[in-house]
């Protein structure tokens, strides 16, 4: 039997597969979500993409945001998205179908998009940094920071943002 | 570190295999003798009355809502709370909660808005 350098492919490393095991679980979701006809089970693999999507950006070392995609994405719009189509009648009797007439154009478009990216992942000179990334505790101390000193304008639209949704929220749900 | 979370992702794995096994092996090892009874669904033994997939009131749908707003809130506090002290210090306690003040202020004049139009209210 060879030894391991014998391989034509480099070992991947720790992180490495443990990339391929998240990456595999959010395609894995993103494809129940696309393709599975029950669109509870849509909504479901909604959710295990966004918990992926969360464990990538705990790789990439961005860990608040991290932190937030599973507070936010999984905790809250995964619940929205559920009542949305526990509330709605069509959803809820008879079979539903997750795909209808808009497919073709849909795929269409969801296929430029992806070339678009690809070409932008390929072609894009992306800056590369090293071991030099600022700690976790630092990055997260940094924005609390910002929110009060540079970003303070957009950080304060931003409660008028959440007031205008919740104002938005009560008047539709009470009619 | 990525690394530090290796932890969680073993907790995330187990936490998987226990449910596999918990499905897989009951299906496998115990017996498959159905009757209507025991294919009913289990409501704590009160016999179910109708179907489960029904409609549910749109008031679940607002709450859900509320939550989003309020966990958008949550997130942006945490970070600042973080460096509460140092703000205090570097700048002035006045910087360092006027900001988020006015906010918290923003979002409280939300809530007493949904207070007063009874959507805390679950008649």
């Amino acid at each position: 039997m060879p030894g391991l350098d014998a391989l034509p492919f480099p070992l991947p490393t720790v992180q490495q597969v443990i990339f391929i095991l998240i990456a595999g679980m959010t395609v894995t979701g993103a494809l129940i979500t696309a393709l599975a006809p029950n669109l509870f089970h849509n909504a479901l693999g909604l959710v295990l993409a966004f918990f992926g999507v969360a464990g990538v950006y705990v790789l990439l070392e961005a860990e608040f945001l991290a932190v937030s995609q599973v507070l936010i994405y999984v905790g809250a719009i995964a619940t929205l998205i559920t009542f949305a189509i526990m509330l709605t009648r069509g959803m809820m009797f008879g079979r539903t179908s997750s795909t209808n007439r808009l497919m073709l154009s849909t795929a269409i478009i969801s296929a430029l998009f992806f070339l678009v990216l690809t070409g932008l992942l390929v072609n894009v000179a992306w800056p590369e940094i090293g071991a030099e990334l600022a700690g976790s505790e630092q990055m997260i101390a940094d924005l609390g920071e910002m929110f009060v000193t540079t970003y303070l304008v957009p950080f304060e639209l931003m409660a008028l943002l959440l007031l205008a949704a919740l104002a938005g929220a009560i008047l539709l749900a009470r009619d | 570190m990525a690394i530090d979370y290796l932890p969680l992702l073993i907790v995330l794995i187990v936490a998987a295999l226990f449910a596999a096994i918990a499905l897989v092996v009951p299906a496998l090892l115990g017996p498959h003798r159905a009757n209507k009874q025991k294919l009913e669904p289990y409501e704590s033994g009160i016999i179910p009355f109708s179907d489960a997939r029904r409609r549910f009131p749109v008031k679940f749908y607002l709450v859900a809502m509320l939550f989003i707003l309020f966990d958008i809130e949550v997130i942006f506090l945490y970070p600042w709370a973080g460096v509460l002290r140092d703000l205090r210090d570097n700048y002035s306690i006045w910087l360092a909660l006027a900001p988020m003040g006015f906010f918290l202020f923003v979002l409280i004049v939300g809530l007493l808005y949904e207070w007063k139009k009874g959507a805390l209210d679950w008649k």
